[in-house]
């Protein structure tokens, strides 16, 4: 599956996508939800919640194994896909459509600018 | 560390998508496109597993038959060629050494099929016991492959791969059968709760027996399956996995075995004094599984506490049941314990216990 380029990333396999409404949209990359194999639960923090930089704010489980989600860029949280309680499997489905995770109003929309452009993503999971 | 070990699939199982995780040694595929879906076409369809991991060791001769019954718990009198029997390995201290299925081929001759990661310690206590009796034991296990054909569509995609009448082959049973061209010992046996085969065969005849299965299957929806869905459909089953439900420290009556421990068969077995002295105290622990009404996974080591926080025991085995979509398990729990419950990152799970199978199984005949 290309990387989609309207996104930016970060080395921790998220990606996030500037909305028209200064929003930005958060989950996990398709490489990530490969590697994780079959999703089972995806925990995500309450609406209103405020993250820091790099700070965890959930949980994605598989058959395998919990791991963390992290923050890449810091805000306040405004939706978050309620979707995923029922259905963690879209996030395998389609990482960077329905399987959405949360939706951040940006603390400083300018600390995009310092995460990976499509194509620098693309060199990371290929290397 | 040493190299993994390959099945005479592994270019199979690669070509076919399999991604590969080390399993007792052993490099084996854990799935191929998606656990939970090649777990939902055993339950619905069928599913091929290549178990070829798996250990065979031969027993055979005048004492093959008196020697296993002084081996093993379950009763091995009553085999008869073409029968078959489960059954577990004790230590002189009732702890499992292995659990294992004895397939009679004839009057003296046994094959015992071990778990991979147990096969070497499994060969050698074997051998070891042996002594004294009239028997050979020998380790076959690197001249069989071992492919599972498991799921309800299992007997439309074996019969016509074979002139052998599997009408005739009933639950726990075997028979010498060509299938595809390649010599078989084909078992009604498996390790999902589904109705199967499992299927013996020459290792270089391994990939045309898949591939056979494989064209046969796939009008009837068969999947390949890897070890995360044999290790989901056993759970679901309620079947114990060595290391987690049985091992050397809990005894088949604490895993609810009891049923292949046979106290009063007229052998002798290892490990019978200390198995009916716990019987008599009754049981310190024991397995007993579990639903949480929760999607998240209870893991393997998670401590287990009853109502007033205290530990009373820990989650043994655990995963999403893909048929309930929600968390089952197993736990190793002290007797009389009452309410249990587990944290999982924070929260408290009640955890409700469940007799298995957790879903509706076929009547096996």
């Amino acid at each position: 599956m290309p990387v989609p380029s309207d996104c930016k990333y970060a080395k921790s396999h998220e990606w996030m996508k500037l909305l028209p409404d200064g929003t930005v949209l958060i989950g996990i990359t398709d490489y990530a939800q490969n590697s994780l194999g079959d999703i089972t639960y995806v925990q995500l923090p309450k609406v209103g919640a405020v993250l820091a930089t790099g700070e965890g704010f959930g949980v994605v489980e598989s058959v395998k194994a919990a791991s963390d989600l992290y923050a890449p860029i810091s805000g306040t949280v405004v939706e978050i896909n309620e979707a995923l309680n029922t259905a963690p499997e879209t996030v395998n489905r389609e990482p960077q459509v329905g399987g959405w995770m949360l939706k951040l109003k940006p603390a400083n929309v300018v600390e995009l600018d310092g995460l990976l452009s499509a194509a620098d993503y693309e060199k990371l999971i290929g290397e | 560390m040493p190299a993994l070990r390959r099945t005479p699939l592994f270019g199979f199982n690669r070509q076919h998508g399999a991604r590969f995780v080390d399993f007792g040694g052993w490099e084996m595929p854990v799935q191929y496109k998606s656990i939970l879906e090649e777990h939902r076409a055993v339950r619905q369809r069928a599913g091929l597993f290549d178990v070829s991991h798996m250990g065979e060791v031969e027993v055979t001769g005048p004492e093959a038959a008196r020697f296993l019954d002084r081996l093993v718990t379950n009763d091995v009198a009553q085999l008869f060629p073409g029968r078959v029997l489960y059954s577990t390995m004790c230590q002189p201290d009732g702890g499992v050494v292995d659990d294992l299925i004895i397939y009679c081929r004839g009057v003296d001759d046994f094959l015992v099929c071990v778990n991979a990661s147990n096969a070497d310690k499994d060969v050698a206590w074997i051998a070891e016991h042996a002594a004294g009796f009239d028997c050979r034991v020998r380790n076959l296990s690197d001249d069989f492959a071992l492919l599972a054909l498991q799921g309800p569509a299992s007997v439309a995609i074996l019969q016509p791969l074979t002139a052998a009448d599997l009408g005739a082959l009933k639950y726990y049973h075997c028979m010498h059968g060509t299938v595809a061209g390649a010599e078989c010992l084909i078992a009604r046996t498996g390790y999902t709760g589904e109705n199967g085969y499992e299927l013996f065969c020459r290792p270089a005849d391994a990939e045309t027996l898949a591939l056979a299965l494989l064209a046969a299957g796939q009008p009837h929806g068969l999947e390949l399956a890897g070890l995360g869905a044999r290790d989901s459909l056993r759970l679901e089953a309620g079947y114990p996995l060595y290391g987690h439900e049985i091992s050397d420290a809990i005894t088949p009556l604490q895993a609810g075995l009891g049923w292949v421990v046979k106290l009063d068969k007229k052998s002798d077995f290892i490990g019978r004094d200390a198995l009916r002295a716990q019987q008599a105290a009754g049981l310190p622990s024991r397995i007993v599984f579990f639903k949480t009404g929760d999607r998240r996974i209870v893991r393997a080591g998670t401590p287990v506490v009853d109502a007033s926080g205290a530990v009373a025991g820990e989650v043994r085995s655990g995963t999403l049941s893909p048929m309930l979509n929600e968390a089952i398990g197993s736990m190793l729990v002290n007797t009389g314990a009452g309410e249990l419950s587990v944290d999982v990152r924070g929260t408290a799970i009640k955890l409700t216990t469940v007799k298995p199978p957790f879903v509706t199984l076929p009547a096996k005949t």
